[in-house]
């Protein structure tokens, strides 16, 4: 079986008397892509912000690589190798891609001044790792001339920077269009083929269907459905499998 | 996007080495420095164009170095004011209370002075004093989260006010300045050059490479291009903003000193004329005004631009009713280019 990077369970997260989530459990392992599929308000973004530790779960166990952490925070999240991309907010689209890249840990030397040809060696480094790479930009290019996939690269780049075995990505292809989507897939590949791990959220079963290797679909707050691309061929059938187990109305909308 | 599409002279430099990618258009070292200083070019040339135009209306006065010397005499004020004007704007904020810190750290400058200290002493006040103020006003800004056009605003009117009400609006003349030390080091003049022009154009250029080659530089840029993202990554966006208020605060009080020596005077109103031509040299300079991006150099030759527009104006041979007619049309041509040459930035 393979390594068992981080493992959620039995997650309870309530707000007041709401239950966001009302018992998860969720594992991934080394080297996967799970696809995190749920509509608005199934709970996708309040698990998310538990795995990176902004949120804290009302009970549950967590363990990172087989062993319980207790006191579950950002912090913690961090140090266990678990870096979030968040939709918006991700990128200053005014800076570089260098700038980006070393955004909050500049390689600075002496008093603080930047080591900027390590930084773009580096930078190019990392781009190339995931097969970030064209000839229309460099490091040095601004973020803001980029395409919305490229700026997923940005941040991918980033997350692997920061020794992130575990990268989530909430929602990079959402507003993007085919080929951008298509760009944002072949980074997921090239850093699964590195041996890191990513959970790939979705509200759309086509925008995480051809990238993940495993499933769980959430809806109000349970993991209504898990399978893996092996058992379900095609993403018809998982919305058939969908329709079976899981509440109707998640596997409509989903489509 | 544009031009970057033009890769037919790449031709040769494709290598069989697949580590080595071949050179991007973009890494050519020239074109690589025309693209990372559109921003202070573009100023420069406003600045050439603008000096053609004066020289060419009057060669007979502007071949006189008598002209030049005084605007190279104060001149530096300004780019003490303009260059950590820069760091704020491109952090997202506005000070207008630097006017009141600049009077409030060279009246202390003077007190120390005629109170008989060493000038050096009395510089290094004056540098507590306006890092103080700054780190006062800043604070006011970020931790009680006020809006820094207006709470800035409120303070320079209230530190302008303490002055006035202390001193009784009188100003102190430094008589024995000018024999010391200090005076000749800062003050005097290098073969009929100012001497504080140089260390102006020191300031500059420390400023210039703080804001593009240290972490406080780089950071203000973030901060001021995307708070939320820079404090997701772990940069402490407060403590960044109020050391950029702590940086004007020793901005405005070495413009201070170098005026107060300047004049051998201290004047209550010390500072006050510098409100806008310091705000118009930032933009004219091509710092934008939605903050991430900026460019120390070109606050600099446009603070040279504003201090050219009066003496070109009357220099021209035309009368003084027209200087500020030219201060606001170079303001909006400025802009205009500014918008048009760095429009893909947005």
């Amino acid at each position: 079986m393979a390594e068992r990077l981080i493992e959620l369970r039995d997650i309870v997260k309530s707000f007041g008397r709401v239950a966001a989530l009302g018992g998860i459990n969720l594992h991934v392992d080394k080297g996967e892509v799970v696809g995190l599929i749920g509509d608005n308000g199934a709970g996708k973004s309040t698990l998310i912000k538990i795995l990176a530790g902004v949120v804290k779960p009302t009970s549950g166990e967590i363990f990172v690589r087989g062993q319980p952490v207790t006191g579950w925070s950002a912090a913690k999240s961090r140090a266990a190798g678990i870096e979030t991309v968040f939709q918006d907010r991700a990128l200053a689209v005014q800076q570089s891609i260098v700038t980006n890249i070393f955004m909050g840990r500049e390689l600075a030397g002496p008093f603080g001044w930047l080591r900027l040809a390590q930084e773009e060696r580096e930078a190019r480094r990392l781009m190339r790792e995931i097969g970030f790479t064209s000839r229309v930009f460099t490091p040095r290019s601004i973020v803001g001339q980029l395409s919305g996939g490229e700026r997923q690269g940005v941040a991918i780049a980033r997350a692997i920077s920061r020794q992130a075995d575990l990268i989530i990505l909430d929602e990079p292809t959402t507003a993007l269009s085919l080929t951008e989507t298509e760009k944002v897939f072949h980074f997921v590949r090239r850093v699964k083929a590195s041996g890191r791990s990513i959970v790939f959220i979705g509200h759309n079963i086509y925008h995480v269907f051809d990238i993940a290797d495993r499933f769980v679909v959430l809806d109000r707050g349970k993991v209504v459905l898990e399978t893996t691309r092996a058992e379900t061929g095609s993403a018809e059938r998982l919305i058939a499998f969908m329709q079976r187990v899981a509440h109707p109305t998640a596997a409509e909308r989903a489509l | 996007m544009i031009d970057f599409a033009e890769t037919s002279d790449l031709g040769g430099s494709m290598s069989a080495d697949p580590q080595q990618e071949p050179l991007h258009p973009a890494e050519r070292p020239l074109r690589r420095f025309l693209l990372g200083n559109r921003a202070w070019l573009g100023t420069l040339g406003v600045f050439v164009t603008m000096m053609a135009i004066f020289i060419a209306a009057n060669p007979r006065v502007f071949s006189n170095w008598g002209l030049y010397a005084s605007v190279l005499t104060t001149l530096p004020v300004a780019l003490f004011l303009t260059a950590p004007l820069v760091y704020i704007v491109t952090a997202g904020e506005i000070d207008l209370s630097f006017p009141a810190t600049m009077g409030f750290a060279s009246w202390v400058f003077a007190l120390v002075v005629q109170a008989g200290f060493d000038p050096f002493l009395a510089i290094v006040a004056a540098i507590v004093v306006g890092m103080a103020l700054g780190l006062l006003v800043g604070s006011l800004v970020v931790y009680a989260n006020l809006s820094s056009l207006v709470a800035t605003l409120g303070m320079n009117f209230m530190l302008r006010g303490l002055i006035l009400i202390v001193t009784q609006s009188k100003s102190i003349a430094l008589v024995t300045l000018g024999q010391t030390w200090a005076y000749k080091l800062f003050s005097s003049q290098i073969y009929g050059v100012p001497a504080q022009i140089l260390w102006g154009l020191a300031f500059v250029a420390f400023c210039a490479l703080l804001y593009n080659r240290h972490r406080f530089g780089v950071q203000v840029h973030v901060v001021g291009d995307n708070p939320d993202s820079a404090r997701e990554m772990g940069v402490d966006v407060n403590r960044v903003r109020v050391k950029a208020f702590v940086f004007m605060g020793l901005g405005a009080a070495l413009a201070g000193v170098f005026s107060t020596m300047i004049n051998f005077t201290w004047w209550p109103t010390s500072g006050d004329g510098y409100l806008l031509p310091v705000l118009a040299s930032v933009f004219v300079g091509g710092t934008p005004t939605w903050g991430g991006i900026g460019t120390v150099v070109g606050g600099a030759i446009g603070a040279l631009i504003v201090s050219f527009i009066q003496t070109g104006v009357v220099g021209a041979g035309l009368s003084g009713f027209y200087v500020q007619f030219f201060n606001g049309l170079i303001i909006i041509l400025s802009l205009l280019g500014h918008r048009w040459n760095q429009s893909r930035y947005r």
